[in-house]
């Protein structure tokens, strides 16, 4: 059993931890654009009935001081952001219509 | 053959006296307008020349440059030169053309000098023979001075490129000798704003590279024609049926000069009933509207110069300052810029970047986090879109476009560069 990344609140959103909690918004959305909507959807099945949950805990801690456990579930919730449109707008990973067009992010605020 | 005249508008979205807003401003015409001027690659030519080399261009604000020997690289590719953007050490903000005055090096890059770059220093030094420049551009070191013939150091300072500020947004002028100033030439309508974007500093940016005209790409985020249809999917707001069937109307539109501005109602995400929302925009309070929670922006009463129509159900102002460059002010107290950076004929860099008052708390980071993914989506679908566009264009299958009343600021930028790119080729038949 590897060691548990998320607060134990949430021991049972571990299995998507080591997947899904990205540093950065093109990793995250990257992984969305590589994932089958089966995945997808198993991980939205997942966190979303837990986010309320999950942004109230976080918000125990000071934003610029979240223990790294903490840190991670924003983190979780940063993918399920992404994750989101994919599932409840979409029902598929990639944005229609949108050829190749693609942005970089440049600036982005931390956490 | 019967031409159709625009109808009433509904009673809640009330037009100026003439009947349109097109013809309140009666230099504009209703003509079709012709699509040469976004396919042409002299034409764009032209506009390097009698826009981009003469009118005022927004590089940044000063939060970029935060201390005194703080700087930024931006390249302009449609003037075919590189700024460097640098607060002096006596604090004041200048801009350079990034060329080394001796043998024309790029003077700061890291890596590859195509990339832009940011940082701190005391002075800049070229990574070709080492000459020094001070901050203010003063040329301060030569290695082997001794070798050159009769050189003066105070005749090889780095080349100044006019510089202002207003409202905290630093712009440039390529120009030798400018026009007119920056605040004679952003006019009353953008002068009176006055907004306290010094304390939106929580700053998230994208860009991209797409292959389109840059007017045909502004287009789009300039008018409120398309939502409905083109993004009636992603939102449940705009795939609603009134909008489905009547379209969508913008409240107020004003010009004024080259610049002009488009109001919006709301309809922010919290005054929705559920079923017009996502179920993610519910548990975040936030989406394409951004946070639905009101951002305290630390002010007495709402920021002058926007709603300029005094409109009661105002929403939001998507003020276009010509050329290139919007700003998008949001009723909850967030906005958006746009920068449209032309590259060629058929190809621009687009940037969008979202503004906030800094998240005290998670709960308030991810309400910001969620309105930047939506811009994401709804953008990445324009750009699809207007690459088609642009190719459809090229077809030159059809060679001018009908505008419709509220298409009214694609009228306006149309007229607007076709006039600079007169006057610039008048004033050089005239030399």
């Amino acid at each position: 059993m590897p060691a548990a990344v998320l607060p134990p609140q949430f021991s049972d959103l571990e299995p998507f931890a080591k997947t899904w909690c990205l540093a950065s918004e093109p990793e995250r959305y990257a992984k969305r654009l590589a994932s089958s909507m089966d995945e997808l959807q198993a991980f939205y099945d997942a966190v979303f009935p837990r986010a309320e949950e999950a942004v109230a805990y976080c918000d125990k801690f000071p934003l610029h001081d979240l223990p790294d456990d903490v840190h991670r579930l924003l983190l979780l919730l940063y993918s399920l952001i992404l994750v989101s449109f994919a599932v409840e707008i979409w029902r598929q990973p990639c944005i229609p219509d949108t050829g190749t067009a693609s942005f970089e992010l440049k600036d982005a605020p931390v956490p | 053959m019967i031409k159709q005249s625009p109808t009433r508008a509904p009673k809640q979205y009330p037009k100026p006296p003439e009947g349109t807003w097109t013809e309140h401003y009666p230099e504009l015409g209703t003509a079709p307008v012709s699509s040469e001027s976004s396919i042409s690659p002299e034409f764009f030519e032209l506009e390097r020349e009698a826009i981009f080399k003469r009118a005022w261009l927004n590089v940044g604000r000063v939060e970029q440059l935060r201390r005194n020997g703080s700087y930024f690289t931006r390249e302009l590719a449609v003037a075919k030169t590189s700024l460097i953007v640098v607060r002096g050490m006596d604090g004041a903000i200048r801009a350079f053309h990034n060329v080394c005055r001796h043998r024309g090096n790029r003077l700061v890059w890291n890596d590859d000098p195509r990339v832009e770059s940011k940082g701190n220093c005391r002075q800049f030094s070229c990574k070709y023979h080492g000459w020094k420049y001070d901050l203010d551009g003063k040329l301060s070191y030569i290695l082997q001075e001794g070798e050159f013939f009769g050189i003066a150091k105070g005749d090889y300072g780095l080349v100044p490129v006019h510089c202002e500020v207003w409202q905290g947004f630093i712009f440039v002028n390529l120009a030798g000798e400018p026009i007119q100033s920056l605040l004679d030439f952003l006019g009353p309508m953008i002068t009176a704003i006055d907004y306290p974007f010094h304390n939106l500093t929580e700053r998230f940016s994208y860009r991209g590279d797409i292959r389109s005209n840059w007017k045909v790409f502004l287009d789009a985020f300039q008018e409120f024609y398309h939502p409905p249809i083109l993004h009636g999917r992603q939102n449940p707001v705009m795939s609603n049926a009134e909008y489905q069937r009547m379209g969508f109307y913008t409240m107020h539109f004003q010009i004024d000069g080259p610049h002009r501005v488009g109001s919006t109602s709301g309809g922010g995400g919290g005054q929705l009933p559920p079923e017009a929302l996502n179920p993610i925009e519910g548990v975040f309070r936030s989406g394409l509207f951004g946070p639905w929670d009101h951002a305290d922006l630390g002010t007495e009463g709402f920021p002058p110069g926007l709603n300029p129509g005094n409109k009661k159900r105002w929403g939001l102002d998507s003020f276009q300052i010509f050329p290139n460059f919007a700003i998008v002010f949001w009723e909850t107290g967030w906005y958006l810029t746009y920068h449209y950076w032309p590259i060629a004929h058929d190809r621009l860099l687009f940037e969008a970047t979202a503004y906030f008052v800094p998240a005290r708390n998670v709960r308030e980071r991810l309400a910001h986090e969620l309105g930047i993914a939506t811009i994401k989506e709804y953008a990445l679908q324009d750009c699809g879109t207007l690459e088609a566009t642009q190719m459809g264009l090229e077809s030159r299958a059809v060679t001018t476009f009908p505008l419709g009343d509220q298409e009214i600021m694609c009228r306006h930028l149309n007229k607007v560069v076709n006039d600079w790119v007169s006057d610039y080729q008048r004033s050089r038949a005239e030399v």
